[in-house]
């Protein structure tokens, strides 16, 4: 045993114990590397068509969405699309953590939370990508715990809810983490964004007990920071500095079709 | 050493010595991810995976191992598991890695590991100490499924996700309790286990050490006026 301890065979075996863990490790991050992004990609998508409510389980994700869904680009400031943006390759999350592609928030513009906001936004078109049937959102703010993730999909006169889900949120459980109970997701469908064209201001808005009218949505019981935290992520992703620009459109190209 | 018989090598961990029951190791994990079955089902087979392999690596190497460093042999073999184990989840059960997120990464500081590494593979050959891996992976994937059932039972009034209990938020009757659904419930769960196991089993109460006795300092004082 004393030949274990010399310098040359400690060496020895932490050397090659290295090489070896890290051959191991190594290879098993690039032999998993596809299956992984293929999950992630997976994931991201399930979760696009879950909101739009035509996916239904047992339904084949990536065949549903190559049927169905059209990203495409989208300039928050004007509204347009920016055709020079690949949909597929670009990422808003990274583009909002470089300053050259997105703009600091002042605390009084930043309802929701987020601190930078990209200039380019990735929208999902549902039917036809000329007059969609519906249109999902990204959409973020804090919530109680923490940034929570989501997709609002609107109608494809701009301006009426189909549906609102949050693929990562940290919200009590139990409390705020109802947002992610399909019982309440229901009491989204058919609610409206803004009154009479008006896209200054959105009304959209949760309220403590009882909501009425096509602009309101119960609260979460027990949950008023986390309720707090989905109005005012509504509210800023749906204003000027937010979609509102992209939306309008819309509204004007529907009534140009009337 | 005396030999250990197969039976009792994987067996023992289970209740007699369970590693989070008597030894109350590798509590932090219990506590975090045993609010549903499911997840404490992957949780658990991620540690006894990880238990049983580095206990065999560990003994397959354990006399070429220099004393000096052995502890940070151990602990690369450990990792190096503990991330394949990572991969290997993100790779197939996708929607368990995220919930269980750092948790898996965290095995690596699970002193259940690092203790049978160190107390049993060091000096035992590499099929008993991967028995013992698999064991003592066992105690701990047990316990984490007894939190993890009264937890879910009722913090969300289900079982692995089929619903036991209505709850209210659901259109029931059962009104779910929500400190169920946070950490510190597990401190409780994991408490009154340990005290029904030790009730069949009295010889795990440890004796006293030292015995609490009344204040004297105030008769000193007493006595000092006087």
């Amino acid at each position: 045993m004393a030949s274990n301890n010399s310098i040359k065979k400690t060496l020895i075996v932490a050397f090659s114990l290295c090489v070896v863990c890290s051959v191991v490790v190594s290879s098993a991050a690039v032999v998993l590397k596809p299956k992984q992004v293929q999950n992630q990609e997976l994931d991201r998508k399930s979760n696009i068509l879950q909101v739009t409510e035509l996916y239904k389980p047992g339904d084949n994700v990536d065949e549903k969405y190559a049927e169905l869904i059209t990203p495409r680009v989208v300039d928050l400031k004007t509204g347009q699309y920016a055709d020079n943006l690949d949909p597929e390759t670009y990422d808003q999350f990274e583009a909002a953590k470089d300053p050259a592609t997105s703009r600091t928030l002042s605390g009084e513009q930043d309802l929701a939370g987020i601190g930078r906001q990209e200039n380019y936004a990735t929208v999902y078109l549902v039917g036809n990508p000329d007059d969609p049937e519906q249109i999902v959102l990204p959409i973020r703010g804090q919530g109680l715990w923490g940034l929570m993730e989501g997709f609002l999909s609107v109608r494809g006169d701009g301006n009426t809810i189909v549906g609102l889900s949050y693929y990562d949120q940290s919200e009590t459980p139990g409390l705020g983490g109802e947002v992610d109970n399909p019982r309440w997701k229901a009491k989204w469908d058919g609610k409206k964004i803004y009154a009479d064209g008006d896209y200054q201001d959105p009304q959209i808005h949760l309220v403590k007990g009882g909501a009425s009218g096509e602009y309101q949505v119960d609260a979460l019981s027990g949950a008023s920071l986390t309720s707090r935290g989905v109005t005012n992520m509504l509210r800023f992703w749906l204003s000027d500095e937010g979609f509102a620009p992209y939306l309008a459109r819309f509204h004007h190209d529907s009534q140009g079709g009337a | 050493m005396a030999k250990d018989s197969v039976r009792d090598v994987v067996l023992s961990p289970v209740f007699k010595n369970n590693p989070i029951a008597l030894q109350v190791l590798g509590i932090c994990s219990a506590l975090a991810v045993t609010n549903s079955m499911s997840v404490s089902l992957v949780m658990g087979l991620a540690v006894i995976a990880v238990t049983a392999f580095s206990n065999l690596f560990v003994s397959l190497i354990r006399s070429h191992i220099p004393s000096s460093i052995r502890i940070i042999v151990q602990m690369t073999i450990i990792a190096s598991l503990v991330i394949v184990v990572d991969q290997v989840l993100r790779a197939y059960a996708y929607d368990m890695s995220k919930q269980l997120s750092v948790f898996v990464g965290l095995i690596i500081t699970n002193c259940i590991v690092m203790g049978r590494a160190e107390a049993y593979a060091m000096q035992n050959g590499p099929v008993m100490s991967f028995l013992d891996g698999v064991g003592n992976g066992l105690g701990y994937a047990v316990i984490l499924l007894i939190v993890g059932f009264v937890r879910e039972l009722l913090g969300s009034g289900s079982v692995f996700g089929l619903t036991v209990l209505p709850t209210v938020q659901n259109g029931g009757w059962y009104v779910p309790n929500g400190l169920m659904l946070l950490p510190p419930s597990a401190f409780f769960v994991i408490g009154l286990f340990i005290w029904v196991l030790r009730w069949f089993n009295p010889e795990q109460v440890e004796k006293t050490e030292y015995r609490i006795v009344a204040n004297s300092k105030a008769k000193i004082k007493e006595t000092a006026n006087v």
